[in-house]
């Protein structure tokens, strides 16, 4: 449906997207993740038309896009990251208006206007002007701007940032919909758990340049860690335990020693954290707290370009 | 299907009406200012000109000196009053008065002297006057001229004084550095006007009953403002309200450029560059929308000037409508210029508001271009908004026909033309990032 290469983009000095090659199957939701100012923006703007890359290609369906009236844009649906709509008029009006630029007779404008409202659930708010909306709802109805003309692709450029956790469990739940439906995604995110939850692929991009293109769990096999074990000890005392002493318990990977907790790296939960917990009891380090959590995407981003995701 | 076109034309116009308090500030502000500018330059033409404040300061006390000051206060057009030097001159420089003459002590005698010899020493009127008040300081000195040569041949032709200014003169008129026969037509005029004056005072001229008058003005002035017909008064709103409102539809221009550059930075720019949608069609749409809507602001102001003042498309309707309709089409290419030449929003409004007003300033939509210096009258004929005035004025209250409208309307719609084509050709069309 989507193939990317060897995209590249400049501005002045600044090189935002270096070499970006990237592919989506049909009905296949990739996760472009990144941290700001990756190039995610740039990457989706040159596969949509918006932006002329220096080089590379752009395919939609085996073709380029030609100029900007080639009827195959109609095959895309964007959903720009910051809010697309007209504020003073209402969210019928605005999809009316969104539905005819897509050349759209008005029964089918119609149909199509309630499908969609009905899907991210403004249907009882539809002749209400946009100005009045929270801002989740008018995340959830620029999502619906770009689904009128049923495009086989959509790009979505960060769609829930600002929003609260409940209108993004909502949106979250309008995508899975139109997974099922088999619609292909391109979603950008900076935040690891969204691309954890959505997508099916997940590539990593760091100052312009793809880092990582597989998985979730072939990008987790690229760490040395399967898991992270968090123990808080008793009175938050680690007094003259070394991390050395800890390093050699059989299993641990890494060790890392901040206050009174220890964050141990171990390959596999269930065999190696009792003998852990175990050998600190016995050594006077009893603890009150365990939390182990898996090696999430952010540890990816961490072990692959040595910052966070949110830096 | 709903073409792409009409339908952001629609929804730029929708936005335009549906924002109510803009709309009303659209229209309400270029009313009040064009009713306040009207009023000034001479509204329906039934108001009183106001007079010109004007101080008298006899020094003199002379029969000459006290005929002119009633000559001059007795003068339609000036508001006089009596005062002495420091006061009088303490209120021009306060601005209570515009000019104030003083007549010197020795005046009369001294102006009798000059009268009828060029050779003696002329006696000074001062004429202290407001800097800033120079037009009516020349037309003071008029009128005070015309007073003062009416005033000193009366005198001399029927006062006292002018019988020993007479009679002096006849004494030493031999010494008089002057041709023998100059000095033999003087001795002559001289002796007639003894022999005038010896008649009146025996009472056995024929003037005896006349009253006593001296040299007057030999013309009497009929003026005639040339409207669009007899009768027809000369309405200044018709101006100004054509002046504000191309003040306001440039503004609008403004607010369509800067609202594109804003546009361009937001999620709705991306979503209109994402669909299948010809350059023409975006920019094209978003031009027709502004010069609807410049249209009909132009159309209620005149609207509004036609039910409260009274002003008349005296002209040719056609010929009105179509410099409204090309005005309105300029403003919006002007509107798509701004947009295509500026980089940001805040950077190009200021200098967008500048570049307005210098050319509303210049078009005369503020006073009207003949108070210009005569090198900036023709340098104006290159501003657009001037070509506006100019057809405004013609179809409005000069009443002329469609021919005096064409070229107007065929320079703005040249231009009109002219900015959209550039604004195609630099407008950047990739959206940043």
């Amino acid at each position: 449906m989507l193939e990317v290469t060897a995209l590249r983009k400049s501005y002045g000095d600044i090189v935002a997207v270096d070499g970006v090659s990237l592919n989506a199957g049909k009905g296949e939701t990739i996760g472009l993740l990144g941290p700001n100012g990756a190039g995610k923006t740039t990457t989706v703007s040159m596969i949509a038309g918006l932006v002329r890359p220096d080089s590379g290609t752009v395919l939609i369906d085996g073709r380029p896009l030609q100029g900007d009236t080639d009827p195959a844009k109609r095959a895309i649906g964007l959903v720009p990251q910051d809010i697309g709509l007209f504020d003073e008029i209402s969210a019928r009006e605005n999809l009316h208006l969104f539905g005819a630029l897509y050349g759209m007779d008005r029964a089918n404008r119609r149909r199509a206007i309630d499908a969609a409202l009905d899907l991210v659930g403004l249907a009882e708010r539809a002749k209400d002007k946009v100005a009045g909306f929270s801002g989740g709802m008018m995340r959830r109805l620029n999502l619906a701007a770009a689904l009128l003309h049923d495009p086989q692709l959509l790009l979505l450029d960060e769609p829930t940032v600002g929003v609260d956790p409940q209108s993004r469990n909502a949106i979250f739940d309008n995508l899975e919909t139109l997974k099922k439906r088999g619609k292909t995604l391109l979603y950008t995110t900076h935040y690891m758990e969204e691309a954890e939850r959505l997508c099916d692929r997940i590539v990593i991009i760091d100052h312009g340049k793809v880092i990582a293109d597989d998985t979730l769990q072939g990008l987790q096999r690229l760490l040395p860690v399967a898991n992270l074990l968090s123990v808080e000890l008793e009175e938050s005392k680690a007094d003259g335990l070394r991390p050395e002493d800890v390093q050699a318990i059989s299993g641990v990977q890494s060790v890392e020693i901040l206050g009174g907790t220890l964050r141990i790296g171990i390959r596999d939960l269930a065999a190696d954290s009792p003998g852990i917990l175990r050998w600190l009891v016995e050594r006077g380090y009893p603890f009150q707290h365990v939390v182990s959590e898996r090696a999430s995407l952010e540890t990816v981003f961490l072990t692959l370009t040595g910052r966070s995701l949110r830096d | 299907m709903l073409n792409p076109f009409l339908a952001l034309t629609r929804k730029d116009v929708k936005l335009f009406f549906g924002n109510r308090r803009a709309l009303l500030v659209t229209i309400a502000a270029p009313i009040a200012i064009a009713s306040f500018f009207g009023y000034l330059f001479g509204g329906g033409g039934s108001t009183e000109p106001s007079r010109i404040a004007v101080l008298a300061v006899d020094q003199d006390g002379s029969a000459i000196s006290r005929e002119i000051a009633a000559g001059l206060t007795a003068d339609k057009n000036l508001e006089v009053k009596p005062s002495t030097l420091e006061p009088a001159r303490e209120a021009v420089r306060k601005g209570k008065a515009v000019v104030a003459f003083v007549i010197p002590k020795g005046f009369g005698a001294d102006a009798g002297r000059a009268f009828f010899n060029g050779g003696a020493s002329k006696p000074e009127i001062a004429l202290l006057y407001d800097p800033s008040h120079g037009a009516e300081m020349s037309m003071v000195q008029g009128i005070l001229t015309g007073h003062v040569m009416e005033a000193v041949s009366k005198e001399m032709f029927n006062g006292q004084t002018g019988r020993s200014v007479v009679k002096d003169t006849l004494a030493q008129l031999d010494r008089f550095d002057m041709a023998p026969e100059q000095k033999k037509g003087l001795r002559g005029l001289l002796e007639g006007v003894q022999g005038w004056n010896a008649a009146q005072e025996t009472g056995t001229g024929s003037a005896q009953e006349a009253p006593r008058v001296g040299l007057t003005l030999p013309y009497q002035v009929r003026s005639e403002a040339v409207t669009s017909g007899t009768g027809v008064k000369y309405n200044g709103y018709a101006h100004s309200f054509g002046g504000m409102g191309i003040q306001f539809i440039l503004f609008l221009g403004i607010d369509i450029g800067i609202g594109l550059l804003m546009q361009r930075q937001t999620g709705v720019w991306k979503r209109l560059r994402a669909a299948p949608l010809s350059r023409g069609v975006l920019l094209g749409s978003r031009a027709t929308s502004a010069a609807i809507t410049s249209m009909f602001v132009l159309m209620v102001l005149f609207a509004f000037a036609r039910v409260v003042f009274g002003v008349r498309i005296q002209g040719s309707v056609a010929g009105f409508l179509g410099v409204c309709a090309a005005f309105s089409l300029m403003t919006a290419a002007w509107g798509l210029l701004i947009a295509a030449l500026g980089k940001t929003p805040e950077a190009t409004r200021g200098l967008s508001i500048v570049t307005t007003l210098f050319m509303v300033m210049l078009a005369g939509a503020w006073v009207p271009t003949f108070v210009f210096p005569a090198w900036l009258q023709k340098l104006t004929v290159v501003i657009p908004a001037r070509w506006a005035m100019d057809g405004l004025d013609a179809m409005t209250w000069r009443g002329l026909g469609f021919s005096a409208a064409a070229l107007p309307i065929a320079l703005l719609s040249g231009c009109a033309l002219a900015f959209g084509a550039l604004a195609v050709l630099r407008f950047r069309w990739d959206v940043d990032g």
